[in-house]
Order: C-alpha cells, then structure tokens, then sequence
C-alpha cells in the first residue's frame, strides 16, 4: 500500500508544478490545492500508516495499551488543511477580481506593473 | 598627524554650516585649512634627516590594518605638494569661481579629496592606503563632474571613475596577494622582506596588480584617455588634479613599492615600456592639440610617462631624476595651468593659435608662465634644469639599450619644450590681435598663485643647497632604499650630459619657431580616432551594458513560471546527481503492508481524477476532479487511523468545491494559452519532479523514524492535558498558542476575501 502511496504522491507533485506553469490562474489555483494535498499525503506516510488504531485513548484508559497512529503528522496536517483552505479561499476571489476588472485570466496580460501615463 | 589627515573630510561634513557665514567670506576660511596644513608639515621638514617616522593609530589590529602614518621623504614631498599647490588653488578659487551658485560644494568636495589624497601619500599601511586611493577616485569623480549640467562632464568623469576605479579593484587584489606573501599589510614591515616576496611565485602577479593599479590612476597608455576627458573640470580642479596630486598617486605609488618590488627585471622591464611608450606618444600628440588645457593634459600624460620610465630605468641617479621631476613638474604644471585658467577667465577662449600679445595686459601672469615654459624646458638656473640632468646621467647608466632610451627622452624632451612654450610663452608675446583688445588684466588673487610658483622654481633653480640635504636627499633615499648622498649642483662641467642638454634646448626652440599649432593639424588626429583606445574602452564598455541587460532579461524575465523552472530544475539536477550518485535505493518489504482490493480501486479513482484536473479544459471537470481528489484523500485518512483529518478534510473539500462553482463558475472555458513544445517541456520538468519527490519519499520512508516526540505527546495526552484524543490535545493544549495564531491567520484570510468581494475597482463603470 506504502508504494502505491508513493506513486499517487509522486503524481500529484507532477501535477501540481505541471499545473502552477500554465499561464491560466485558474489553472495556477489547481496545481497549488494539487500540491497542497500532494505534500499532506506526503507527511502522513512517513508517519507510517497504522490501520484501526487512531491516536484516541479507549475511556477510562489514562494510557494506550495497544499501538497507535502517530499523532503528530496528523496534528501537522489538520493545521495544514486549515491554513491552506484560507489561502485557497483568497485566491480564489483573488482570480475572481482581477478577471472582473481586467476581463482576462491570462498571467502575460498582467505584466505591466504600472499604467502608462 | 590623524587629525591633520582628516581635517579635510571635517571640513567638508561641516560645508553648510561654514556657507551661513556667508557667501563671499567663507571661501578665505576654506582657504585657511590648506595652509594650515601645509604649515604644520613644513614643521616635520627638520627631522627628515633622521630617518623616516611613523605615527600610529589602531584601526582594526584583528586584521592588521592600522592607520599607520609614515612620514619620509617621499610622503612628506607629496604631503607639501598636496597643501602647498591645494593653498594656492583654494586661494585662486576664491576668485575664478566667484559667484557660482555651487561654491560650497565645490569647497567641500576640494577640501575632501585633498584630506584622500594626504591619506593615500601618508598611509604606511597598504589596506588604509588602498581605502583613501578610492577615494580620492571618488572624490575626484565629483570634481570632474562638477560642471554636471553638461553632458560631455559627466562622460567625462565616469570615465574617469571607471579606469581609476577599476584599477582600484585591481589595486586591492594586489594588496591582498602582498599581504599573503609578506605577512603583513605595513610597508615598513614589508621592505626588509622584499627578497622573499621577489622569490616567492606570486610576485609576477603583485607586479601586475599593483601596475595596473599604478597605471590607470597616472593616466599610462592605453589607460591614458580619461586624462584629457577630465579637462572638463574647472581649471582650478585641473590644476589641482593633474600637477600634483590625483595622477602622480599612481607615480607614488609605484615609487614607494620600488623598495620592495623594483630592482627585478620584470618590475624594470615594464616600467620602462610602458612609461617610454607612453612618454612619447603622449609628447607626440600635444604637438597636435590647439586648445590650452587639452596641450597641458597631454604634456601632463608625458611627463608621467617620463616619471614611470625612470623609475623603470632603475639607476640612482634615474631614481633621484625621478624625485626631482615630481617636484619640478608640480610646480611648473600647476602654474601652467594657473595661468591657462586665467587666460580663459578673462580672454573666454583657450585657443592657442587666436592667442598672442597678452603679456601686455597682464604682465605678471606672463611672468608666471615665462618662468613655468623655461623650468619645463630645462633651462639653466631653473628646477626644471636640475631634474633634467640628473635625468640624463639617470639614463645614460642604463647598461643596454641606452642610446635607445636617450633618444627617445630627448625626442620626448623636445617635444615637450615645445607644448610648455606654446602654453607659457606664446599666448604672450607678439602683437596683441584687436579681438583681444578688450581684455582686462586679472586681480592679485589669480595672478599671485601661479607668480609664486614661478619664484619657488627659480629659488631652488638657482640655490639647489636650499633644498638638497633637507629634502631631495631624503626624498631620494626613500625612493631608492639607499643611503647615498649625490649633492645637486648646478655646474657638472663640460660633459655628454651637457650636450644632450643643449640639443634639447636648440632642437625645441628651433621646432617651436618652425612648427605652428593649427586647426588642420588638429583635425588630422581625427583619422585615427576608431582605433584609440578611448573608443575601444568604449564599445568594450557598451558590449559589457548589452550583455548584463541580456544577462538580467534572461534571468530576471519578470514570468515567476521561469523562475519556478529554474529553482525546479536547479534542485532537480543538485539533489538528483546525488541521489544517482551515492545512494542506493531499496525496498524494505517488511515495512510494507499488504494492499487490498479497494485500495486499489482508490488510487486508480484518485489518479484518473488527477488526469483529468490536469488535463481537461473544462473548468467545472476540473473542479469536480479536484474535488474527488480530497474525498479520495479523506478515505484515506480514514482508513490509516486519522478520523480527525478525515473529518476536517471532508468539510474543507466541500466548501472549496461549492467556493470554486460559486465565484469561478461564470468565468469563461479554459483557453489554451501555451504551444505544444512549452507543454511537453513543462510536462517533462513536471514529472522528473514528480518522480524526483517519490523517490525522495521511498527514500525518507525508508529511514527509520524518530519518535521520541509523538511518544510524549501520546503517553502524557491525558496525564498532563486530561484529553484522550492525542491529536485534539496537541492542538489546543500542547500547541495551543500554535492554533490561535492559526485562528488569527483565517481571521485576516477571511477579511481580505470579504474586502475583495466589497471592492469596487472600476467605480466609473458601476456609479
């Protein structure tokens, strides 16, 4: 399972830089949530993959008995899930803005930094 | 002594208050500094006798640089050249400038680069004396710009900044090497060493570094062109600059290494082509210039073509020629210059061939440039004469080539015998034209500085005694390293020295009366103008601006996709090149858990849906790819034993789904912006990287894992922080602070939407 983890992680990588080279900023949106998850698989399977056992104490244990999943990576990942969804969500209307007043979703257009005067 | 040596810059940091006193007084207090100075360094003039003095200052002692203050003969002549000329042109500024609007910059620029020039001659340590030579560079860069308005100025002295500046560069490279070698940045420290720093096989390389150096700030050919560019300059400053201080740092420079570095060959050897070459080349075409001050910087170059030279040629007496020249050429220059300004000043034109009859007008300014063209010809009963013919002795012990080395100084000799009387004599005799029948004589302020150059150079002409012993003898002795006494006279009996002596004054007088300089003659020069190395230092300098700009347009392309190539292709081959090299790749199938069916069908759902987000041109396909992509992902957070990310994922995953429909949904279908080869190529850098990651994974995962801190965190989750789920407990109690600033983060995330939602950029389109 391990190393179809891997080949998936390797794809979505590909993916995502494939994605963040277009000239499309809807495009450049896809690769980044791409990668995003991309990079979360990545932490959570060096965690090592655990099946059946979440980190969550039985009740009325004070201390685990059995194995458990890692906890960090995914206490790493859940922040990195949070975080990436504002900055999605900004970019998101970000794209949505710049077409409005521009009228193009094509990052050449946009190379003038400054209006003629 | 540090005081006296940054009194200078003192003076020019405090250049607006000093201009409150008022416009027409605080010139004369300017004026005041150079004196003083010059004052306080005849005071060392007594205990020359004794040996050379340092006076120490600790700078940064960790690296050996100290600003360690030598006073010798050679310091101590250009430290009196440096006030004694800078006096007399602060004083004559007082009135050549009169008025201008930028008087106390100028002041303040003059009285800085003079406190960089005292350093430079000064500095026993090379590193401080390398720190001052820039500035001066600098300074002088200011000077030659001062007329900024005009663009042949400012030419002019970027020119100038980029030859001396360069050869600055190369000057520290010098140092650097000598310091290695020698183990030390002091000069004193350095001349007992001089044989092992000849033996040791960086010397060929110090030579040449510190040549250059040399070369470029003394004007030698071929770096010799921004010389004439800097007549721009106000005459004062080119008075200032090119008789005693900015182009003989490379001459003291060399003089001063002489200890250590000359006697060899190769230091000999270039020296005296170079300084001979450029000597008559530069003494050849003054010969062709018509106007006063460009006649003066080509004489200028020449006659530190002659200093080079000598110091090339090596002998005592050359090197006591060499000592003498500096000063004889300081004072007769600067008081050629002294009086070309004048004649401008009050004539308007700088024209050799207009001008003649002015001694009329003004008497004593003729005076001035009479005794100035006989010293610079070498006649009897003036310094010139001196210089020359110990000069000649110099020369004539040369050993081979000698009859070659004569010729070619007495051809240089006539030659500028020849440019010192057109400057000084001939726009003073003859009839006076009517055009310049108007011309008003000058005031003592012009007049008195070039008249007292001209008795300073008779005085010593005639009593060399009065300097000899005190002076020149120590002056040569630093030179020269030796302890020899060659006293000055003024009589050598009847001898080949004598002779060649009279032939210069004959053939110069004669060549003066016969060769005429003209307009026609000037325009011939043009010819060669393709292939002078002022233009071929600037096409050079035009390539170099072409190519940083196509460097910068390649690199700096202002598309962030290229720069992302090239960090990702950087890392790729970095990384990849080692990973190919040195590790070995193997799979631990221990680790490995055992797949089963739906699992399967899971990464086949997820890598269709990757393909197709990539691939489709369908925005609303790409979406919903993406979105079977995080509900993929959240199966498998599931399954591996994280229903904490599984949940979140889920609820993140829909809410980008339903954002990503609502806001992108009316945009227009994906366009296809890029041509096939630029997608195979990105297709190509993309899944190397790709691969690249997964390899990297394997190769993590591989590693055995440290656990110590998820360890703690599980077994202390309840003991310490009363929860049971490990993953809650780290992120509000453990990392609490961790996640309020995360809180804070989706907090400013969520105002920047909503304020781009309410933002209204094109108000005329919607009122």
């Amino acid at each position: 399972m391990e190393l179809l983890l891997v080949f998936l992680i390797g794809l979505m990588h590909a993916g995502g830089v494939y994605m963040l080279l277009r000239r499309s900023m809807f495009k450049m949106i896809i690769g980044l949530i791409l990668l995003g998850n991309g990079a979360n698989l990545l932490i959570f399977l060096l965690g090592r993959l655990v099946k059946g056992h979440p980190p969550v104490m039985a009740d009325g244990m004070k201390v685990f008995t059995d194995i458990y999943a890692d906890p960090l990576p995914q206490a790493v990942i859940l922040t990195a899930i949070v975080i990436g969804f504002g900055l999605q969500s900004f970019a998101i209307i970000l794209i949505k803005k710049v077409y409005k007043v521009l009228e193009t979703d094509d990052l050449d257009e946009l190379n003038s930094s400054e209006e003629e005067i | 002594m540090i005081t006296a040596v940054f009194l200078g810059f003192i003076f020019a940091a405090f250049t607006p208050v000093l201009r409150k006193l008022g416009q027409s007084v605080f010139p004369w207090v300017y004026s005041l500094l150079p004196l003083g100075l010059f004052v306080y360094f005849l005071g060392w003039l007594p205990g020359l006798s004794n040996g050379p003095q340092v006076v120490g200052y600790p700078w940064i002692p960790s690296y050996g640089i100290n600003l360690d203050f030598r006073i010798d003969g050679l310091s101590l002549l250009f430290a009196l050249l440096i006030t004694g000329i800078g006096s007399l042109v602060f004083f004559y500024s007082t009135y050549y400038l009169k008025g201008h609007p930028a008087l106390d910059r100028f002041y303040g620029f003059l009285s800085m680069f003079m406190a960089s020039m005292l350093g430079l001659v000064l500095s026993d340590n090379l590193m401080a004396m390398f720190i001052f030579w820039e500035l001066t560079s600098i300074s002088s860069f200011f000077l030659i710009g001062f007329n900024h308005e005009e663009k042949s100025s400012r030419k002019s002295a970027l020119t100038a900044l980029g030859i001396t500046g360069f050869g600055g560069l190369v000057l520290l490279a010098g140092v650097v090497l000598i310091g290695t070698v020698g183990g030390s940045f002091s000069f004193s420290a350095l001349v007992p060493l001089s044989e092992t720093i000849q033996n040791s096989p960086s010397y060929v390389w110090i030579v040449g570094l510190f040549m250059i150096g040399a070369f470029t700030k003394s004007a030698q050919f071929p770096f010799h062109f921004w010389l004439p560019g800097a007549m721009k300059a106000p005459t004062p400053v080119s008075t200032y600059l090119h008789s005693a201080t900015m182009v003989k740092a490379g001459i003291y420079l060399l003089a001063r290494m002489t200890p250590v570095l000359g006697a060899n060959p190769i230091w000999n050897d270039t020296l005296l082509w170079v300084g001979g070459i450029t000597m008559f080349y530069a003494a050849a075409h003054s010969l062709f210039r018509v106007d006063l001050k460009s006649i003066l910087a080509y004489s200028t170059i020449s006659a530190l073509g002659i200093l080079v030279f000598l110091l090339g040629v090596g002998t005592e007496k050359a090197l006591l020629g060499a000592g003498l020249f500096i000063l004889a050429h300081a004072l007769y220059k600067a008081a050629l210059f002294l009086v070309t300004g004048i004649i401008d000043h009050q004539t308007g034109t700088r024209n050799v061939p207009g001008l003649k009859g002015l001694g009329k007008v003004m008497p004593m300014v003729a005076f001035g440039g009479v005794v100035a063209a006989l010293s610079s010809a070498g006649f009897p009963l003036f310094l010139g004469f001196l210089s020359k013919e110990v000069m000649y002795e110099g020369v004539l012990a040369l050993g081979n080539l000698t009859i070659v080395a004569v010729a070619i100084l007495v051809l240089t000799k006539i030659f500028l015998l020849v440019a010192g009387f057109w400057a000084g004599i001939k726009p003073f005799v003859g009839h006076l034209p009517t055009e310049l029948a108007s011309v008003k004589g000058p005031p003592p302020t012009l007049w008195i500085p070039p008249v007292l150059l001209g008795i300073c150079t008779i005085i010593t002409g005639v009593y060399p005694a009065l300097i000899d012993s005190s002076f020149v003898q120590p002056l040569f002795h630093a030179i020269s390293g030796s302890n020899e006494i060659y006293t000055l006279k003024l009589w050598h009996g009847f001898n080949l020295v004598l002779l060649l002596s009279l032939i210069t004054l004959g053939a110069g007088v004669a060549l003066y009366f016969f060769w005429k300089p003209s307009d026609t003659k000037f325009a011939k020069t043009f010819r060669f103008e393709s292939t002078s190395p002022e233009s071929l230092f600037e096409s050079g300098g035009n390539l170099f601006l072409r190519f940083s700009r196509f460097w910068t347009d390649f690199f700096q392309n202002g598309y962030l996709r290229n720069y992302f190539i090239t960090i990702l292709a950087f890392l790729i081959l970095v990384t990849g090149y080692r990973l190919l090299g040195g590790v070995d790749i193997h799979i631990d199938w221990e680790q490995i858990s055992s797949v089963s069916f739906y699992e399967v069908i899971l990464t086949a759902m997820m890598a269709v849906s990757i393909g197709i987000a990539v691939l489709t041109h369908s925005r609303t396909m790409a979406i919903l790819a993406l979105g079977i992509v995080g509900f993929v992902n959240c199966l498998f957070f599931l399954f591996f034993s994280a229903p904490d990310l599984a949940m979140t994922q889920f609820s993140i995953d829909t809410l980008t789904v339903v954002l990503f429909m609502l806001v992108l949904f009316r945009l227009p279908k994906n366009k296809k912006l890029s041509s096939n080869p630029i997608r195979i190529r990105d297709g190509i850098i993309s899944l190397v990287f790709g691969a690249f990651i997964a390899i990297l994974t394997l190769e993590v995962f591989e590693s055995p894992s440290q656990t110590d801190v998820s360890t703690f965190h599980a077994e202390n989750a309840y003991l310490l922080a009363k929860g049971r789920n490990v993953v809650n407990v780290i992120l509000v109690d453990f990392r609490a602070s961790d996640t309020i600033v995360e809180t804070v983060v989706l907090v400013i995330a969520a105002i920047g939407v909503y304020t781009l939602m309410k933002l209204d950029l094109n108000p005329q389109k919607n009122p």
